[in-house]
């Protein structure tokens, strides 16, 4: 089988925040390819760059140096909208403190994305609606997020970036603010789409036992991958 | 994209209904007060313009004593000015050919009786030359005879006050009417002319012949003031120069006495009242830029203290793959809504409560397009200034950037 360029391909990937002797070099050379459909988990302690390699991946932040493919296309050549329509169009991210719209209803919320993607009312409401039951918000569309539980919010958000249907999800501990059984309900979720959509997921979490879900679980120590191990679980 | 992008402005506008609320009425406030004020500063800046185009810029007031203004006095030192006669009167209109005719005026106060009625009032005493020299028609009746001027008949024109307080609206012509101890038999009704500049109500007064003034109420035979109409064409100047040279003469003032009488041309007093009512429409415009001012930095303190949590929302929407450009249109729409919002609200409001201050002011409403249309693009103005740059800035960021303000 000819070898495909993997989906993500970062090369000497650093970033660092500060300068001088307030430098933190969050991530300090990352290579890391990740093909089309896998799952992939992050683990490593805290501060350890995981938030920031994801930050990266989902081109809401930018690296200080080395190279990042998406799908072969080098990022640092695109321009800002270029950026955008990539996350418009293939990537959805769900944020560690969630990134909710205040004082907007958690349908209003889901259906932020599609609007940018330019869908009809009718089809945004539809496929906001179904998100949202997905994530077992049936009956809360109407709620502001200030009238949401943690879990709740954090539902919102993941409903948030599988309305969009992404090709790419990047979750940065979307089970965190989450009971077991709720936690084991979102990773059946991904794994279904997952397995229906030829979805890519990079997922970072603290827990080995979500991490149990992945292919692949990489560990990150101050900003460099320390391991990448598949769990005997996938092909 | 744009009506999807007009959506989502009018839904932030709902979504941040105080803020929204609190920028409406910054503007509202800055732009109605501007409207007020100006409108309130032009339009007594008419009332005096057309006060003085009816005082006539072509009438000189001749006068005892030096002041040029107020009454005339004696502080000048000694003796009291000597008065005008009947006499002086005519011989300036045979001798002065730039004058087109001149009355003699003096003034006393009175009051009126008549059918149970009373009314205390101004006497004007002159002669049939007044109306035509002061440009007042009559409403009803005749002007003066000359024999009734001349012989001081107890005859009197009545301003529209002084009708309405006696008579009401009926007919007074050929009613008689008591002024103390004389009956007086009313001829004719001055059209009214409403208030003055100085709020006076110039309509308050009775006109009588000279002669009867002089012999039955005060008893002598001076003239308080010539009142003078200046030819057409001729300027007010070479009149005045005329009259003093005339008067120096008959009032046998020598070469280096000064003159004890004064000719007053009320084409200064015209654009010296111009003169102030501009001063007082500039102060009024200047305290109208503070409130300008006030609302402008109200709506400053809204945006910069909402600056945080709109550049997060810039963040969100960013993230989830909004351009800077969609997201600065849906800003700049919000910005321009608000603005006009309280542009229409602040024009409604403003020219609103300069009605009202125009009638209890008794000036008239002259709301201009001008101002209405300033204040409407200082509102946008403000809207973009403080609505669109700072979203401008955010926008610029990454989306992880954004997200990061605190
Ligand atoms: N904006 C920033 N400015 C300066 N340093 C930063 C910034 N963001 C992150 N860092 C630093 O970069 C390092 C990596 O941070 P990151 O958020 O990626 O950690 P993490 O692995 O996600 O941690 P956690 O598990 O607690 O979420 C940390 O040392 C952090 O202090
Ligand atoms: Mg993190």
């Amino acid at each position: 089988m000819a070898e495909d360029p993997p989906l993500i391909r970062l090369r000497g990937v650093t970033r660092v925040y500060g300068h001088g002797a307030n430098e933190v070099r969050a991530l300090d050379g990352i290579d890391l390819d990740i093909a089309r459909g896998e799952f992939v988990a992050i683990m490593g302690p805290s501060g350890s760059g995981k938030s920031t390699a994801l930050n990266v991946l989902g081109c809401l932040d930018r690296p200080t140096s080395g190279h990042y493919l998406f799908d072969g296309v080098e990022i640092a050549g695109l321009t800002q909208d270029q950026r955008a329509l990539l996350r418009r169009h293939y990537l959805g991210f769900i944020f560690q403190g969630y990134n909710l719209l205040p004082r907007t209803s958690a349908l209003d919320n889901v259906e932020l994305p599609l609007i940018y993607k330019g869908l009809p009312r009718d089809e945004r409401i539809a496929r906001s609606l179904q998100a949202l039951e997905m994530v077992g918000l049936k009956g809360r569309e109407r709620h502001d997020p200030s009238e949401l539980s943690g879990g709740q919010q954090q539902r919102v958000a993941i409903a948030r970036a599988l309305a969009g249907d992404p090709r790419v999800i990047l979750a940065d501990e979307p089970t965190g603010n989450l009971d077991t059984r709720r936690s084991v309900e979102i990773m059946d979720l991904l794994c279904r789409i997952r397995a229906e959509r030829e979805l890519t997921i990079v997922m970072v979490t603290h827990e080995d036992d979500m991490a149990a879900y992945a292919d692949r679980v990489i560990w990150m120590v101050d900003g460099r991958i320390s391991s990448d191990k598949r769990t005997g679980k996938a092909a | 994209m744009v009506w999807e992008t007009a959506r989502l402005a009018i839904r932030a506008i709902f979504r941040n209904a105080l803020r929204s609320f609190l920028t409406v009425l910054g503007i509202v406030i800055g732009v109605a007060s501007v409207i007020t004020m100006v409108t309130v500063g032009q339009g007594s800046s008419a009332q005096v313009t057309a006060d003085v185009a009816r005082l006539g810029t072509n009438i000189l007031m001749v006068r005892p004593g030096r002041t040029a203004m107020g009454p005339p006095s004696n502080i000048s030192g000694g003796a009291q000015p000597r008065s005008f006669t009947l006499r002086d009167v005519d011989r300036l209109i045979d001798a002065v050919p730039q004058i087109a005719t001149a009355a003699p005026v003096s003034s006393g106060s009175t009051t009126v009786v008549a059918g149970g009625e009373n009314h205390r009032t101004q006497i004007t005493a002159t002669d049939a030359r007044y109306l035509e020299a002061s440009d007042w028609p009559l409403a009803l009746g005749r002007n003066f005879a000359d024999a009734e001027a001349r012989a001081g008949a107890a005859v009197c024109i009545l301003g529209e006050t002084v009708r309405q307080q006696i008579f009401g609206d009926a007919d007074p012509v050929g009613q008689s009417l008591r002024l103390e101890s004389l009956s007086c038999e009313v001829i004719g009704v001055l059209t009214a002319r409403g208030a003055s500049s100085f709020g006076s109500d110039q309509d308050d007064v009775l006109l009588m012949p000279i002669r009867t003034f002089q012999r039955r109420i005060v008893g002598n035979t001076d003239v308080g003031t010539i009142y003078v109409r200046v030819a057409d064409g001729v300027a007010t100047e070479d009149a005045t120069t005329e009259i003093t040279y005339l008067l120096r003469d008959l009032r046998r003032i020598g070469p280096a006495e000064e003159d004890d009488f004064s000719v007053l041309d009320m084409k200064q007093l015209a654009s010296m009242l111009t003169q102030i009512t501009g001063v007082l429409t500039g102060l009024l415009a200047a305290v109208a830029a503070v409130s300008l001012l006030v609302g402008g930095i109200g709506i400053m303190n809204i945006m910069l203290v909402s600056v945080t949590e709109r550049t997060r929302e810039i963040g969100i929407r960013l993230a989830v793959g909004a351009q800077s450009r969609q997201v600065l249109l849906q800003f700049l729409v919000e910005a321009v809504v608000l603005s006009l919002l309280g542009g229409i609200l602040g024009s409604v409001v403003g020219l609103a409560l300069a009605a009202v201050a125009a009638h209890f002011m008794a000036i008239p409403f002259t709301p201009d397009p001008v101002v209405v249309v300033m204040a409407f693009a200082f509102s946008a103005l403000v809207g973009v200034l403080f609505g669109y740059f700072p979203a401008r800035r955010a926008a610029r960021l990454d989306p992880i950037e954004a997200l990061r303000r605190e």
